[in-house]
């Protein structure tokens, strides 16, 4: 009697449909990450324990290294509102071409009077001026710059989002005490007594 | 897996037409697939990890001076952050008793912490241990940070952060953490 054989099939699989579902979603990863901007300054962030994770949308962060203070927060929108309404106060106007430039910074740190130079040296210089060094929002209450700055912000989402702005403060760990506590008596001034500190996530204990 | 094409190498051509070999048009795509998940992987992984963390810090409500509640100053435990990242802490008021000076760690701060959590949890009749954390104007926000980082740990849940007064920038002084 014959064996019966097996029938040899070839290992060659028909990979194109993989292929194609591969590439979808590589594609897709591609356009929804946002990669991290630059920070003005070096900030090296202290550890927690149990840390929580922040949304990315609806939050406003400071950055505090070497003394200074940088602000930024997240939408193009609530930027410009922002921009516009701090503007009002401190008498100064914005080209739409310098509001426009505004939206695209990551985050800026700089008197409101120099504000508008910086945003024509990028329109015009983009290289030159990009190496420039921002010297950090003012903290004093005389003219509450950045007091106002935040302030404004959180109204900004307040009318365009209706949430309340989540503020951060990015500090770098070598910060003297002094320069956070500015900062938290500026927020709590206007009532913010909830915050989030940026930090990383401690590892096994 | 991979196809190699053999067959009608050379050689057929023995005086007769030049045909124009038929290849197949199928393409090995085992290396693209590989490479595409390669950088799925790398995406995935980058966009979750890159998700900023952070801590909720609540401060006291500074205008609210009404409904503030007195508190016996034997259940507080107030904790200064010198420089150099030393801290000195005391219960009660400052001058009632001798200030420790202590270092961040399992042995330091985090033993100090839950020794007197349990010794005031014992004479108050369960009433928590209410800390206060003074950071002095030479302490960096790492020191704050780790200093809340260990009553997460110790889950001491009554805590605040209190401007440093003159007597305790005294006693740091004295014993040189400042």
């Amino acid at each position: 009697m014959p064996r019966v054989k097996i029938a040899r099939k070839s290992t060659a699989t028909d990979m194109t449909a993989m292929c194609d579902v591969a590439f979808l979603l590589l594609t897709f990863f591609i356009m929804t990450s946002k990669f991290k901007a630059d920070d003005p300054v070096p900030v090296a962030i202290p550890s927690y324990t149990k840390t929580i994770v922040l949304p990315e949308e609806n939050t406003a962060t400071l950055t505090v290294g070497s003394g200074k203070v940088y602000f930024s927060v997240e939408g193009d929108k609530i930027r410009g509102m922002m921009l516009d309404e701090v503007g009002k106060i401190y008498q100064q106007t914005f080209t739409p071409q310098e509001k426009a430039m505004f939206i695209t910074l990551p985050s800026f740190g700089m008197d409101i009077t120099q504000l508008k130079p910086y945003l024509d040296a990028l329109i015009q210089e983009p290289e030159k001026a990009k190496t420039m060094v921002q010297p950090g929002i003012p903290t004093d209450s005389v003219s509450a710059q950045l007091f106002n700055w935040v302030k404004q912000a959180r109204t900004a989402d307040v009318v365009l989002n209706h949430k309340a702005l989540i503020i951060c403060i990015k500090g770098d760990r070598k910060e003297e005490y002094p320069t956070i506590g500015k900062i938290i008596a500026i927020l709590q001034k206007q009532k913010v007594n909830k915050f989030s500190l940026i930090t990383a996530t401690k590892g096994g204990l | 897996m991979a196809e190699l094409n053999t067959g009608g190498g050379g050689g057929g051509h023995k005086g007769g037409k030049v045909r124009s070999k038929k290849s197949s048009t199928r393409v090995d795509l085992t290396a693209m697939v590989d490479l595409a998940f390669l950088l799925i992987t790398f995406f995935m992984l980058t966009t979750t990890l890159l998700k900023p963390k952070a801590m909720d810090l609540t401060m006291p409500d500074k205008d609210e001076k009404n409904d503030q509640l007195p508190v016996p100053a034997t259940r507080t435990m107030t904790i200064l952050l010198g420089a150099n990242d030393k801290v000195e802490w005391f219960i009660g008021v400052p001058g009632d008793t001798p200030p420790t000076t202590d270092h961040f760690g399992k042995d330091g701060l985090r033993k100090a912490l839950i020794e007197n959590s349990k010794k005031i949890k014992d004479s108050h009749g369960g009433q928590d241990m209410i800390v206060l954390v003074s950071p002095s104007d030479h302490s960096n926000y790492n020191d704050l940070v780790s200093a809340l980082d260990e009553m997460s740990i110790t889950g001491i849940e009554r805590h605040a952060i209190v401007a440093i007064t003159a007597p305790e920038i005294e006693l740091l002084k004295r014993d040189g953490n400042y």
